[in-house]
């Protein structure tokens, strides 16, 4: 084998969206040689999709505080969020936001000059009093604008990045530090060993395991891949956000503010259906609320269209001026992917899976946290991991929308700021275990040869497992279904071994890409099945029908997910910083 | 068509990987099913529409905004009746 080549950097970022972005301006402004290695350019990152917003309790619209976001988060969490991390979170958020404006996000204003702030589910005043006003926007684009602006700043402090470079494993020392990566790029095939002294993982969510997703293709879980073949379990993965109104069969979102607008659901009978499950909310009743509603009348026949599998979102009713001022986005969005217009014809939509919840647990500092004999929680020597990728755990069983932009933002500075005193502290490379390069390099070389005549083809497993996700471990959920999607999933896992890929060439070899991407995908599948089958309550986006009480007693825990153990739990960090804790109550909005 | 393509179509495939679902899913159609037709000239317009923001890109192909060279808004009008077309939209109405 020719040597590999070998490049050397303080901090290896892997994911160059919001959380990675963060992380590597703080940390190229220290003064660290910082690497961001990004599979697309980083632009096109994930994070580009958010246009909703990020949370901040700014009090700009209506009286706010950080304690009261705190409460809605952790009752949002179902009481599975971590309230150390929380604390820490909506503490840091107004300070985020400023942030951004200083490096350039060109936030909405309202007409006295302060930042424009909007109203999304789940946010209240007075600890689960009136609404409150707590997401801050740059117009409908605010994901696009943080994006950019972060890799602007991140260009001119001379962040070195690694565009198109594909991440393949992480490379350790014979103690098991974590000591940078083997990557390669996907123009020309070539690999590269990233040394760093820390490495930061960053690489968003999992949404493309269902067949249904508002995700973009880039999203396979590929750090989360990556951590638990390096041997670090990934917690609460069962718990997967579905989005009421996702495009049926498509996955396009359709926003909340088509419902905020007036906008009703309704069956194949014709009937209002969310009139039953929330006489009050409604329609704006909470995701997971609306989410169940919606796969109850499918799953009781009363769907829509030749298959019924989906229900009906009318905007017809507000009229063609106010949809063509209000929602201008839906409306072309559907005339493009549907050739409906709104204005005339019914929406037909579906739950659609929207958030990985779950991730690669970590303290708040972003420090990756394993279990070790009697200690739930020890430091990975080197490995950070943040934003959608990382399990802080600030969504616990369900997260806010609008939270998720802040996570991304406050925990990639808290990564860069410990990062920063373990480079003080680590002031040289430790010696690679070459062992670990050659197992990394055999994974990455495997789909090189096939290893015989009769193994399936990658888009087949990748469909098939797409097709499993959703069928057994979707919104609703019970022992039987889990039980044969965990006997499928497994299988799935030991077909993958022998698939086979027709390209073997190095130029843009995007089946090489898709392959690993798949082996990613079956990783996490693996974690989220498993981890659903075993948690016999319900609980946030996890919903048992053989068990459907949240049960306290034996499941306010989260649960880990290991390739070579299998599960195992450790306790939710009820504790906040400085506060008192919120002891959990029924979740009634 | 004139001389052949300088670019492979896993090339155009990957660079049609964005960071939004909507483009991810009318890039890639395009590139399935036109591609064995595009000229030259084609691709090299196409890949520098690739080139565009994803904010912007969206907006000229889900129609939100008109570019203003007019071969751009051909090939945008191509992408948006090319999906329409595999995927049959009328009839799902
Ligand atoms: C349609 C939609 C709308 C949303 N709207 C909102 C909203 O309004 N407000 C809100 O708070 N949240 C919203 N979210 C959620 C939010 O956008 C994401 O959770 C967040 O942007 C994730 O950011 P990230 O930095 O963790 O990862 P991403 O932005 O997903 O970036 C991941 C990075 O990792 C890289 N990467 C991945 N794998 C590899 C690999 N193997 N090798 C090299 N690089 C790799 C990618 O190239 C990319 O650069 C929305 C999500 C969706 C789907």
């Amino acid at each position: 084998m020719a040597a590999i080549q070998r490049r050397q950097f303080d901090t290896l970022i892997i994911g160059a969206g919001g959380g990675g972005l963060r992380a590597a301006l703080r940390l190229s402004e220290a003064e660290a040689s910082v690497a961001v290695v990004s599979k697309v350019f980083p632009t096109r990152s994930h994070t580009v999709a958010a246009q909703g917003g990020m949370n901040a309790a700014l009090a700009n619209v209506s009286p706010d505080n950080w304690h009261w976001h705190m409460f809605d988060t952790i009752k949002g969490s179902d009481y599975l969020g971590d309230q150390d991390a929380i604390e820490y979170m909506c503490r840091a958020a107004p300070k985020a936001v400023y942030e951004l404006e200083h490096f350039g996000v060109p936030f909405s204003r309202l007409d006295n000059g302060s930042i424009y702030q909007r109203a999304f589910g789940g946010q209240s005043q007075n600890f689960g009093g009136d609404q409150a006003v707590r997401t801050c926007a740059a117009a409908d684009r605010t994901g696009h604008a943080i994006l950019h602006s972060l890799y602007q700043q991140n260009i001119r402090a001379k962040t070195h990045f690694f565009d198109e470079y594909f991440s393949v494993d992480l490379l350790k020392d014979e103690e098991g530090h974590v000591l940078g990566a083997l990557v390669f790029n996907i123009m020309d095939g070539q690999p590269l060993i990233i040394e760093a002294k820390t490495t930061l993982l960053a690489t968003g969510g999992a949404g493309q395991i269902y067949r249904n997703t508002t995700n973009a293709m880039i999203n396979t879980g590929d750090g989360l891949g990556m951590a638990l073949r390096a041997g670090v379990p990934l917690q609460d993965m069962e718990f997967f956000q579905f989005h009421p109104t996702g495009i049926a069969g498509r996955g396009m979102l359709i926003t909340e503010a088509a419902r905020g607008e007036g906008g009703y659901l309704v069956n194949g009978e014709g009937e209002r259906l969310m009139e039953r499950y929330a006489p009050k909310a409604k329609d704006l009743a909470s995701r997971d609320v609306v989410s169940r509603a919606i796969a109850t009348e499918i799953r009781e026949g009363r769907g829509c269209g030749v298959n019924k599998d989906h229900v009906l979102l009318k905007l017809d009713h507000l009229g063609e001026a106010v949809i063509q001022q209000r929602l201008p986005g839906i409306r072309q969005t559907c005339m493009t992917f549907l050739g409906i217009d709104p204005a005339e014809a019914a929406i037909p939509v579906s739950p659609t899976a929207h958030y990985t919840m779950g991730g690669i647990p970590t303290n708040r500092h972003a420090q990756v946290v394993v279990p070790v004999k009697d200690t739930p929680e020890e430091a990975v020597y080197g490995l950070y991991a943040a934003g959608e990728c990382a399990c802080v755990s600030v969504h616990g069983a369900n997260r806010l929308g609008g939270n998720s932009l802040l996570d991304i933002l406050v925990f990639g500075r808290a990564a860069a700021n410990h990062i920063i005193g373990h480079l003080a502290e680590n002031r040289y490379h430790r010696p690679m275990d070459e062992s670990s390069v050659e197992k990394a390099m055999q994974r990455f070389q495997r789909w090189n040869k096939n290893p015989g005549q009769d193994g399936e083809s990658v888009n087949v497993l990748r469909h098939e497992l797409k097709t499993v996700m959703e069928k057994h471990c979707g919104v609703f959920r019970n022992e039987a279904v889990l039980r044969e999607g965990v006997e499928q999933i497994e299988q799935l896992a030991e077909r993958v071994k022998d698939a086979k890929i027709e390209d073997h060439s190095d130029t843009f070899n995007t089946a090489r890409v898709e392959a690993l991407e798949l082996e990613n995908l079956i990783a996490c599948g693996l974690a989220t099945m498993h981890s659903a089958f075993a948690r016999t309550e319900s609980r946030g986006a996890h919903s048992r029908m053989d068990y459907p009480e949240r049960d306290d007693k034996n499941w306010m825990r989260h649960s880990l997910y290991s390739l070579d153990t299998g599960l195992d739990y450790k306790p939710v960090r009820t504790k906040p910083v400085s506060v008192d804790s919120f002891p959990p109550k029924p979740r009634i909005y | 068509m004139s001389r052949p393509n300088p670019v492979s179509a896993s090339q155009l495939h990957w660079r049609c990987r964005r960071g939004m679902l909507e483009l991810d899913l009318l890039l890639n159609t395009f590139v399935e099913v036109q591609f064995s037709h595009l000229s030259r000239e084609d691709t090299a317009l196409f890949l520098s529409l690739l080139e565009y923001p994803d904010q912007v890109l969206l907006d000229l192909l889900l129609g939100k905004m008109e570019s203003s060279d007019a071969m751009v808004s051909d090939l945008t009008a191509r992408i948006r009746r090319t999906w329409f077309d595999k995927f049959n939209c009328a009839k799902t109405t």
